[in-house]
This record gives structure tokens, C-alpha cells and sequence, in this order.
């Protein structure tokens, strides 16, 4: 979900063409679990850390409330069962003119909400006005960050830096036919659509329950309609029963699903904010699943009989530098701490087995990783020799890391910041440990430029190059500090605008090499989160993006 | 909390009469208390090894012997060579429990001192003067006690931030009403005494008074105070740290931040917890043995 | 009667005047000030300048403390930067929770404590004596938190016989018209719940209960001890009445005196202990929830959950001090 960047926006220059590319579906160890479980029934209880937000998709960025969103709502399209490719959900199909900018989507017929409105095109343009006119605190890239990153705009934008919107308007042509209209071509609308952000919610229930009402400012919004809290209503296999907030949320089957209705009668995502607690809460039978297992508890479950199940690994954690803060804009320097850190060590001591080594700034399964970018391995001696070369006196780093976190790419960030802080002393530098809360705290002195030397990563939200080296180095980053490669900008501008696969491919290759070169953060892991489950729960398919549906999974 | 805010309560009553010749016979009857011996011997080894760290570890806290050897589910427990067994970045769990006495007896020693200076301070302005300088005191130390210790120590430690002196000065601060009390009550006892109104009906004045006659006569229950403080400064820290209120520096070793970061190990690597966990149990119990006999010893109340 | 109580209830004007200034000043102290400790970090010039439009931060200081306190006095604390709810409406979630839980705790720790230490005063010198005495000595020594692993350790992760965490079982549906989740059960007769709400209790109870335990335990063998010297006991037993009329009659009664006292003290304790002993078990009550507030800097929600238990704790002593005078007439006359 969300990682790092609050405010950029996804520029869509690139024809629709591009999207077709994408992962190949790469792991699920069940592939067709809707097919298998023939009896059905029960109650699958899952465990979560977090409380969602609100229940309503273009309202949240947080993994939580999109696990249980994804029940609840769908969306015109959605990616394919344990891969990013996109396939039809609510339309059927869809075609876009061949200037790019007019999208047509044919409905599914005879599909309803879960309070018997029926889905028809008023409904999907109604939630893209919806959207499109946010106002106020719901521009906020906090509520509606997704909208913001993707049209990059609203009707009426509040605040002057953005755009015109990529959307412009939809029309409801037929009662099954809708045409969206974009402002530009662009190859990440497509792809886009099928994220838990623009899914489709019940237009009366919408206006009923005030799902717009909202106070408060934009970095602390409060919601003051029923919508998200208590009459979330989509078209999804589960429909909403209740939620004692802090604590759980239930859903039960909806039996009109226009497809494979759910297995399970009744869902449940309860919430246990401790890893440990969760493990022991799976152990004990109080839940039959959970998510973000942590790593030391892998081998535990597995030889105790409980199936872990594992999501490609579509991340990557990386060392970032802000080169305004000197040693950091010394190039030596910085190949001095990429050779100086043992990452084969700290993945084998802090990572679960199938985590890689990365090389660079986005996962091998992705169009355009290069093979042979430079890379640096574990030398001490060759990273004092850097050092001396560098001319550098002052060798104290501040190094940051975040507190209160647990990342798919990061399981235990302190952990990882104690073994680099051990290597990096051993060649001879000095570190200046420095920490904060990772949300809100940690999160916006990286994005500020408050953090000289720091640990963060990225979870993919959608299957395209765009979405890692674009977003961290395309332009000038706070993040990055006062990194300014304009070659490197203008690679990226380049791919993105490229409509040939073959030489899109080729593009972001280089890329990756001229990044690897000028180095800098150093990208050290792509890590599988895992996912546990009891034995006699069957059909759950991972999904790198982590948008899975439970509809096809089946308890004894 | 602990004790403490029980005790202060209870305290200005209690520990009373507890002067000149009785010292002599708290002395002696401490001498031959089991629990008190054993309570100073704890507290003996407790200082010594806090002091005597880089010699007996046998490791420095942050070198990694175990390094290549450990996975997130593979971190061997005790053995010969490591007798506590190594830790999730595979270094040696018995160094970093005796480096963290350091931390412990660091903390808890000037942590206590803040509190017992602030504390005499105010106690003896209220006692000295009486009248509104005491009600003002008084008041204050009634709003400083009516917020629950551990909340108080957390509220400042957010003004701070996080690191090993904001811990210090909350758990100072938190002692200080504890302190005030006791000297409060202390002199007020006093003042009505014999030797009080002799030495006031022949001119002496009010200062030499204070400092020559109360406040040496109320040294004793401040003493048993303070050894009962350190045991609870010990565990507050311990419970500050354990909350990620304490250094920002995960490297140094503090008990309570060990034991809080071995959460996750906790059903593969009991042992991660076992050892702070003990480590904090021995210190804070040498000195609740010994505080508590030591009261004991003095005041008669509590004899038996 | 009236008298005293009335004294001591002005005695609380004070207190809380103290303790509504000691918030004001320290959420003014915060790093950032108060809008920025409202809206964290990240807030933007323009939203820092809303929010002290609304919470008039740009007025003076005596205007500003003026509409702090009537905004407490009708328990209006803003909302919870993490959450996005009103802080009191999160407080209503919470302090049931925890309220049973200390309750759990303190039932556990009088149970228990009483009966030890009065036997164990009565059998002075026994094994008992001695083990109940070094046991209330180890009591105070334990940390809460490390106590809590242990049982969490042995009870939950080793044996199984209790669960690890939480207040229910997720699949328990049940409906809580008080929070008080075993109290609920038995009011809408789903004593299924209520059970299931028990066993959830057991351990975090027992951890928390330890130090009011020790305590209790000390207090009471203390007080037994001194009661049973008195004349008056003595007195009956020269008589040759049943020990069992004299523990009733006499020791206990006047010995409970000091130990109710205590168990009042306990309140400030019990929440100092939640705070520990919920982050252990995930228990989601007001220790929980201010530990969350803690690493994520959710200001709004420490400074109101501070000031009502700050509260509710002088009340607590009030209550005690108030039955104390009821039960023992000496004490109105101080």
C-alpha cells in the first residue's frame, strides 16, 4: 500500500499500450481454491494489527481498512489472482478510443448492492463525481491520497500546487455502458482502477448515510457521517454486519454476488496489535489466520502444522541519504557504507527464508530490472580504502530509524539498524543513533528532509516501474535531500513517455544502471511478507499488491 | 507505581520517632537480620558488577560473537560459552546484562538524588515556615501525587523526548512529592518536641534550628525512603525504557528496553526475557530488603 | 459529618485547579506547541493556523486556559489525532475495559492478601509467616511487565490453559450495553460470554493484582498483628470465647481499618500497572490505548486521559477518606 511519497503525482504521460505489461502471476501455492472446497459454511476469523480507518476506498491509503474494503467493494477492474495483471470485475469489458482519452466500460449485468440498488452506469459515474468533486479536508492527500496521486487533480482544486485532473467527466451512455473521459492519455489509469481506491459504493447508501460529511483539518480529518463507520455498501461477496471499533469487524456472505458467492458465512478481522499476540491467538484456535507473520515465528508455525503462505515479493528496503547533509553528497563516502554493511548477514539474520539480496531500487519480477547493474558487496577493507580516498574527516552519521513499525520489506527496523550500525563503526565511522514514531513522525521527517541517513522502503501499489524508481528519483525528492541528477530525470521522463514495450524495458534498464552508479540510497532486500493460516483453511490466494478476496477461502 | 505513593501517604504519621539513641539499636538488631544481609549483599553485587562491567563481561555489549549464526528463528539459548546464550544480532546476552547494570545503577542512583534534593527542598519550606508557604507546598505535592506515577514519568518524558536523562528527571520529578511529604511530616513532629522548644525559647534562630536539630534528627526515615526509592527508581526505568521512552540508542543496553525488545522472541527465545527480566527482579529486590528492614530496624511501629 | 465532608471536597478545588494548569502548561511546553502537538508534524502553516483559530490559541493566555477549562468541564477533549474520534468517546470505549480489568486485579489481590496475611500474622514465625513475608517482599521487586511475560510465557505459550490476549474471543457475539464485558454477559444472559470474559481476565488480573497484593498482604498481617496485642483480644481470649467469634468480633474488624485505606491508595497504582500490564496482553483498555497515544504522539488524547484519571484518582481518595471517617469517627476530628 502506500509507502513513502505523499505528494507525488503519478504523471501519466504514457500510452495506454504500456499496460499491459505486468507480473506473471508468480505464486499461489493453492491456485484454484474456489474450485476445491465443495461443503462451504462456517466462520473464518482473521487477525489484522490495526483497526481500519474507515471503511470507504477512496478515503484510506492504510493496508488495514483496505483488507476488509476489498470484502466489501469491488471496482470496474481488478488485478488477476496472485498477479498484477488487470482482468474484468464490475465491467465486462472496455476499450478506449484511440486518442486515449475516452474510455468506455460495458457493465456486468444483473448486479446488485448489498441494499438492493442495482449497479448500473449512474452508480459508476456517480462515485467518480463523487470523487472527482471532493472538496475541502478531502482533497487532503491523507484522505484521498490515491485520487490525488492518480488524476492528480479535482474539479475544484483546493490547494493551488495541483493539476488538472486526468479525469474530466463520465457520462452513462446506457443503462450498462459508461464512458470516462480523461484529459490525457495515460498508462497508469487502467491498472489504477483495480486499487481499492476506486471501487464502487452504493450511491443511495452514499448520500443516505453522508459519506461526504467530514471536519476537522487535513492531516487530521474526522468523519462525521454513518457511511465508512456503519453502512459501507458495495457489490462484493461480503456484506457489512457490524463493528465494534478497536476490536472487530464482521461480515457476513452476501448471497446475490453475481459470482461465486463466498465459501464462508460469516468473515471476521479482529484486531490484535502484537505480532507475538497474533501468533498465540493462531496457535490457541482463537483465529484461523493473520497477516505480517513475523519472521522468528515462521519456522514455529510451519513445524507446528500451520500453513504459511508466502506473497511474492513486490518491495523493496532500501538506506536513504539526503546529500544536503554532509558526508552524504560525497560519492565515496557513499559507496563506502554500501560496502561496509554485510546485507548477506542481516538478511540472514533478520529476514524470513525467501528474501533476496536486491541489487536495486525495484524487484527482479518487474520489466526493466537489470541484470547488471554495479553492485557492492560486503568489503570492509575496500570501504576503508573509499574512505581515505574521500578526503572526508568528519565521519559521523545520523542514522535514522523508525519505531512502532513492522514493514513487509522491514519486519524489525531496529534490529537492522543495530546490525548496520556494528558494520559501519567497524570500518570506522562514527553513528549518531536517531529514532522516531514511524507514523506520523518518522514518515514526514524522511519526506522533509529532516533525516540526513535513514532506513525505508516500498511496497509496489500497482505492476509498473513507474511505481518504484519513478516515484523515488523522476524529479527532485525531499526524500533524496538535495539529489539532483537531471540525466537520471530525464531517463525517467523518457520511459514513461516510451509507447514500445521493448524499448521501455530498455530505458528503465538504463535507468537502473545510472542509479546503481550514482547511489543514491543503497536498496538491500525484497522480502516476502508471509501470511498464516491453520490447517483446514484452504483457498487463500496471496496477492503481491496484498489485495486479496476471501471469497474463495473455505474452513472445516 | 510502588510502595512509594502508599508510603507517602501513610508516612508523615508513621515514621515518626526515629532519632539519636535508637540508632545505635537499629544498628545492631540490622546486624543480625537474615533478610536485611541478604538484601545488602544483593545490593553489593548488584554495585559491583555495575561497576566492575568491562572486567567481567566477557564481551564487549555491542561485539557479536554470534554473528553468521543466527536467523530469526534459530538464536541459541545458554551454553557453556554463553551462559545467558545470544541475542537476535547474535551478541552475547550475559555482557549486555551486565553492561545494562550499569544503566540501572546509573538511573536509579541519580534519578533518586534529584528527587530526594527537589523533595527535601520543598519539604523543608513547608516545614520551616508553615502557614501559606506550606499550604502552597502542600497543594502542589497533592496535584503532583494525584497523577498516577507511571502516567506523570510519561507526560514529562514526552516534553523531553526520548533518551536516558528525560527518564532520570520524570523519575526525579515523580519522587519529589514522596520526599516533600516525609520531610513535611517529619519536621512538624519536631517542632512540637522538647528540644525544639528549649532550643527556641533560648533565641536560637529558626535557620540553625532547621539544619542543626530538625533535619539531622529526620535523616533516618529519609535514608530508609531513599534505599526504597532506588528499588522503584530501578523499576520505573526499567518500565520507561520498556515503553520506548528510554535512549534512543538501541545499542546500549538497558534492561527494561531489552526485555521489551525480545517481545517478539518470546515463545522461540525465552531466554531473551528471563535474564533482564531477572537482572531488574535481583537489583530492585536488594533494595526493598533492605529499605524494608531498615524502616523496620528504625522505627519501633514497624518491628515484628 | 456534612462538615468534613464538605471540607474535603473544597479540599479537591485546589487540586484540580493545580492540575488543570499543570495540562494547560504542558501542552503548551510540548516541542512544536500545542497546534503542532495536536496535529503533529506534519501539519501545514495553513491547518496550524486553523486549529488555533479553533482552539483560540492565538488569544491570550488567560482567555485560552478560560476555554481549556470549560471545554474539560463538559469533557469536550478534541479528537484523537490517531483515531480520528473524540477523545471522550474513546474513553468510553476504554476505561470500562479497564475499570474491570483493575477491578479483576484487586478482587484477586483482597481475596487472596487478607486471608495470608491474616493467617500469617496469626501463625507468626510459622512457614507461612516467612513465606508470605518474603513473597510480599518479591511482589513489590517484580516488575509488572516481566511478571506478566512470565504468566504469559508458562500459562498461555507453554501450557495453553489461558488465552494470550484481548478481552474475548472474536467469534463471541455478544453485545456489551455497559463495557464491562462479564457483567454484560450475565445482563443479556449470555453467561457463555460472561465466562469467556472471565478466563480472559485471569492473567492479566493476576499480574496486575500483584503489587496491591504484596501490599495488602504486609498491611494486613501488620495491622492483624497489632490488634491481636491489644487488651481487648486478649481480654477474650482469657475468656475462653471461640477463636472464630474473636477473628470476627474483633481482630478483623479492626484490623481491616488501615487495609481499606490501602486498597483505596491502590487506584494510582492499578493504572500506573494497566498501563504495563495491557501492553502485554493486548488488553484494549486505557493502558493500551495510552501507550499507542504515546508512540504516536497523540497529544489530544494523553492530556484528556490524564486529566480524568488524575481525577477520578482524587475522587477515589476522597471515597476512601470519606468512608474512613464514616467507619473510624477519630479520623473527622483531624
Amino acid at each position: 500500500m502506500r509507502g513513502t511519497s505523499l505528494n507525488r503525482r503519478l504523471a501519466a504521460g504514457a500510452l495506454a499500450g504500456a499496460l499491459a505489461l505486468g507480473l506473471t502471476a508468480c505464486g499461489g501455492d493453492d491456485d484454484d481454491g474456489a474450485a476445491s472446497g465443495g461443503e462451504g459454511g462456517g466462520t473464518l476469523v482473521f487477525a489484522g494489527s490495526a483497526d481500519p480507518v474507515i471503511l470507504d476506498g477512496s478515503l484510506v491509503s492504510d493496508g488495514e481498512s483496505t483488507r476488509v474494503i476489498n470484502q466489501i467493494f469491488e471496482g470496474l477492474v481488478r488485478s488477476e489472482e496472485g498477479g498484477t495483471e488487470i482482468e474484468p470485475a464490475l465491467a465486462e469489458s472496455w476499450e478506449a478510443s484511440p486518442d486515449g482519452l475516452q474510455w468506455t466500460f460495458t457493465l456486468r449485468e444483473g448486479v446488485t448492492f448489498h441494499d438492493g440498488e442495482p449497479f448500473d452506469a449512474e452508480a459508476v459515474c456517480f462515485n467518480f463525481e463523487r470523487w472527482y468533486n471532493f472538496t475541502g479536508v478531502l482533497q487532503s492527500p491523507a484522505v484521498s491520497y490515491y485520487w490525488g496521486t492518480v488524476m492528480g487533480g479535482f474539479a475544484a482544486n483546493e490547494d493551488p500546487a495541483m493539476g488538472q485532473s486526468l479525469y474530466t467527466g463520465c457520462e452513462a451512455s446506457d443503462e450498462h455502458t459508461a464512458v470516462i473521459t480523461l484529459s490525457r492519455p495515460s498508462s497508469a489509469f487502467l491498472s489504477a482502477l483495480a486499487m481499492p481506491a476506486f471501487t464502487m459504493a452504493s450511491p443511495a447508501a452514499l448520500t443516505e448515510f453522508q459519506a461526504d460529511a467530514v471536519s476537522g483539518t487535513g492531516e487530521s480529518p474526522s468523519f462525521d457521517g454513518t457511511f465508512g463507520y456503519e453502512h459501507p455498501v458495495g457489490t462484493g461477496p461480503f456484506q457489512f454486519e457490524s463493528w465494534e471499533r478497536g476490536s472487530e469487524v464482521r461480515l457476513s456472505k452476501y448471497e446475490e454476488y453475481w459470482d461465486e458467492p463466498a465459501q464462508v458465512d460469516e468473515l471476521i478481522f479482529t484486531v490484535i496489535p502484537d505480532g507475538p499476540a497474533r501468533r498465540q491467538a493462531l496457535e490457541s484456535g482463537e483465529i484461523d489466520g493473520y497477516d505480517l507473520v513475523d519472521p522468528a515465528d515462521v519456522d514455529l508455525l510451519e513445524s507446528a502444522g500451520f500453513q504459511m503462505l508466502r506473497r511474492p515479493a513486490f518491495n523493496v528496503a532500501y538506506i536513504g541519504f539526503q546529500q544536503n547533509y554532509p558526508p552524504f553528497d560525497n560519492l565515496q563516502i557513499r559507496q563506502a557504507i554500501a560496502h561496509a554493511i554485510d546485507f548477506d548477514n542481516l538478511i540472514r539474520t533478520n529476514y524470513p527464508e525467501g528474501a533476496v539480496r536486491a541489487t536495486q531500487f525495484m524487484p527482479p519480477e518487474l520489466f526493466g530490472w537489470a541484470e547488471d547493474v554495479t553492485t557492492y558487496d560486503y568489503d570492509p577493507d575496500r570501504a576503508r580504502e573509499l574512505i581515505a580516498e574521500s578526503g572526508v574527516t568528519d565521519l559521523t552519521l545520523p542514522f535514522w530509524y523508525p519505531t512502532d513499525v513492522s514493514r513487509p520489506y522491514m519486519p524489525d527496523a531496529q534490529a537492522n539498524w543495530e546490525l548496520m550500525a556494528a558494520d559501519l563503526e567497524a570500518v570506522g565511522f562514527t553513528i549518531e543513533p536517531n529514532t522516531a514514531p514511524w507514523n506520523p513522525d518518522y514518515l514526514d521527517a524522511t519526506q522533509t528532509g529532516g533525516t540526513p541517513m535513514f532506513l525505508l522502503g516500498w511496497n509496489g501499489d500497482f505492476g509498473d516501474p513507474d511505481n518504484f524508481i519513478g516515484t523515488f528519483f523522476q524529479d527532485v525528492n525531499p526524500q533524496f535531500g538535495s539529489f539532483n541528477n537531471p540525466e537520471i530525470f530525464a531517463k525517467l521522463d523518457e520511459a514513461e513517455q516510451e509507447t514500445d514495450e521493448d524499448a521501455r524495458t530498455a530505458l528503465y534498464q538504463e535507468a537502473n544502471r545510472m542509479i546503481m552508479d550514482f547511489l543514491p540510497g543503497i536498496p538491500y532486500v525484497h522480502s516476502e511478507p508471509a501470511i498464516a493460516f491453520r490447517e483446514g483453511v484452504d483457498g487463500f490466494v496471496p496477492d503481491p499488491l496484498s489485495n486479496e478476496s476471501f471469497a474463495t477461502v473455505t474452513v472445516d | 507505581m510502588s510502595l512509594s505513593e502508599i508510603e507517602a501517604a501513610t508516612e508523615s504519621e508513621q515514621v515518626e520517632q526515629a532519632a539519636g539513641n535508637l540508632r545505635r539499636e537499629a544498628w545492631r538488631r540490622l546486624r543480625r537480620d537474615p533478610v536485611a544481609i541478604v538484601g545488602f549483599c544483593l545490593i553489593a553485587f548488584f554495585v559491583l558488577v555495575a561497576l566492575l562491567a568491562p572486567l567481567l563481561a566477557p564481551y564487549a555489549p555491542d561485539a557479536q560473537p554470534g554473528r553468521g549464526m543466527i536467523t530469526p528463528t534459530n538464536i541459541p539459548g545458554p551454553s557453556a560459552q554463553h551462559w545467558f546464550g545470544l541475542d537476535a544480532s547474535g551478541r552475547d546476552e550475559l555482557s549486555r546484562v551486565i553492561h545494562g547494570a550499569r544503566q540501572s545503577l546509573l538511573v536509579g542512583v541519580v534519578s533518586m538524588l534529584l528527587g530526594m534534593i527537589g523533595g527535601l527542598t520543598l519539604g523543608v519550606l513547608a516545614g520551616a515556615f508553615g502557614g501559606t508557604v506550606d499550604s502552597v507546598v502542600m497543594r502542589i505535592v497533592d496535584v503532583m501525587l494525584s497523577i498516577p506515577g507511571l502516567l506523570m514519568a510519561i507526560a514529562i518524558a514526552a516534553l523531553l523526548g526520548a533518551s536516558l536523562t528525560s527518564v532520570m528527571i520524570a523519575i526525579a520529578i515523580v519522587n519529589v512529592p514522596v520526599f516533600a511529604r516525609l520531610l513535611r511530616g517529619q519536621m512538624l513532629a519536631q517542632r512540637g518536641s522538647d528540644y525544639v522548644l528549649a532550643a527556641r525559647s533560648l533565641g536560637v534562630r529558626r535557620r540553625s534550628i532547621v539544619f542543626g536539630h530538625i533535619l539531622p534528627n529526620s535523616i533516618s526515615p529519609v535514608i530508609v525512603q531513599a534505599t526504597l526509592t532506588l528499588a522503584t527508581a530501578i523499576i520505573e526505568a526499567a518500565a520507561l525504557s520498556f515503553l520506548g521512552l528510554g535512549s534512543a540508542d538501541p545499542r546500549v543496553p538497558e534492561w527494561g528496553r531489552m526485555l521489551a525488545d525480545t517481545q517478539r522472541y518470546l515463545a522461540s527465545a525465552p531466554h531473551l526475557a528471563l535474564f533482564p527480566g531477572l537482572a531488574i527482579v535481583v537489583a530492585a529486590l536488594g533494595f526493598t530488603m533492605l529499605g524494608e528492614r531498615l524502616r523496620e530496624a528504625i522505627d519501633p511501629k514497624y518491628r515484628r | 459529618m456534612l462538615k468534613f465532608v464538605i471540607r474535603r471536597l473544597l479540599l479537591l478545588v485546589p487540586i484540580l485547579f493545580g492540575l488543570s494548569v499543570l495540562l494547560f502548561v504542558w501542552l503548551r511546553a510540548l516541542p512544536g506547541g500545542p497546534a503542532q502537538a495536536l496535529l503533529g508534524e506534519r501539519a501545514t502553516a495553513d491547518s496550524v493556523a486553523r486549529i488555533e483559530e479553533l482552539y483560540g490559541l492565538n488569544e491570550p493566555w488567560y482567555v485560552q486556559y478560560w476555554k481549556f477549562v470549560s471545554a474539560a468541564v463538559q469533557l469536550d477533549f478534541g479528537n484523537s489525532a490517531h483515531t480520528n474520534r473524540p477523545v471522550t468517546e474513546e474513553m468510553l470505549r476504554t476505561f470500562p475495559a479497564t475499570i474491570e480489568l483493575a477491578v479483576a486485579a484487586l478482587v484477586f489481590a483482597i481475596g487472596i492478601g487478607i486471608p495470608l496475611g491474616y493467617f500469617a500474622a496469626r501463625k507468626y514465625g510459622s512457614w507461612l509467616d516467612n513465606l508470605s513475608v518474603s513473597g510480599s517482599l518479591l511482589g513489590v521487586a517484580v516488575p509488572v511487565f516481566f511478571l506478566a511475560y512470565i504468566l504469559k510465557y508458562v500459562f498461555s505459550v507453554r501450557l495453553g490453559w489461558f488465552p494470550t490476549h484481548g478481552r474475548d474471543d472474536p467469534r463471541m457475539d455478544a453485545e456489551h450495553p455497559t463495557g464491562l464485558y462479564v457483567l454484560d454477559g450475565i445482563l443479556t444472559g449470555n453467561l457463555e460470554a460472561s465466562w469467556d470474559a472471565l478466563v480472559h481476565l485471569v492473567l492479566p488480573a493476576v499480574a496486575l493484582g500483584s503489587i496491591p497484593l504484596a501490599i495488602i498482604v504486609r498491611i494486613t498481617r501488620a495491622s492483624v498483628l497489632d490488634v491481636v496485642h491489644e487488651d481487648y483480644v486478649r481480654t477474650a481470649e482469657a475468656k475462653g470465647l471461640w477463636e472464630r467469634t474473636i477473628t470476627r468480633r474483633h481482630v478483623l474488624r479492626n484490623a481491616l481499618l488501615p487495609v481499606v485505606t490501602v486498597i483505596g491508595l491502590q487506584a494510582g497504582l492499578l493504572f500506573s500497572g494497566a498501563i504495563l500490564t495491557e501492553t502485554v496482553f493486548a488488553f484494549d483498555g486505557v493502558g493500551q490505548f495510552i501507550y499507542e497515544a504515546i508512540s504516536t504522539r497523540d497529544y489530544a488524547v494523553l492530556q484528556g486521559f490524564i486529566l480524568v484519571i488524575a481525577a477520578m484518582y482524587v475522587v477515589v481518595n476522597l471515597l476512601v477518606d470519606v468512608s474512613y471517617g464514616l467507619i473510624d469517627p477519630r479520623v473527622r476530628v483531624r
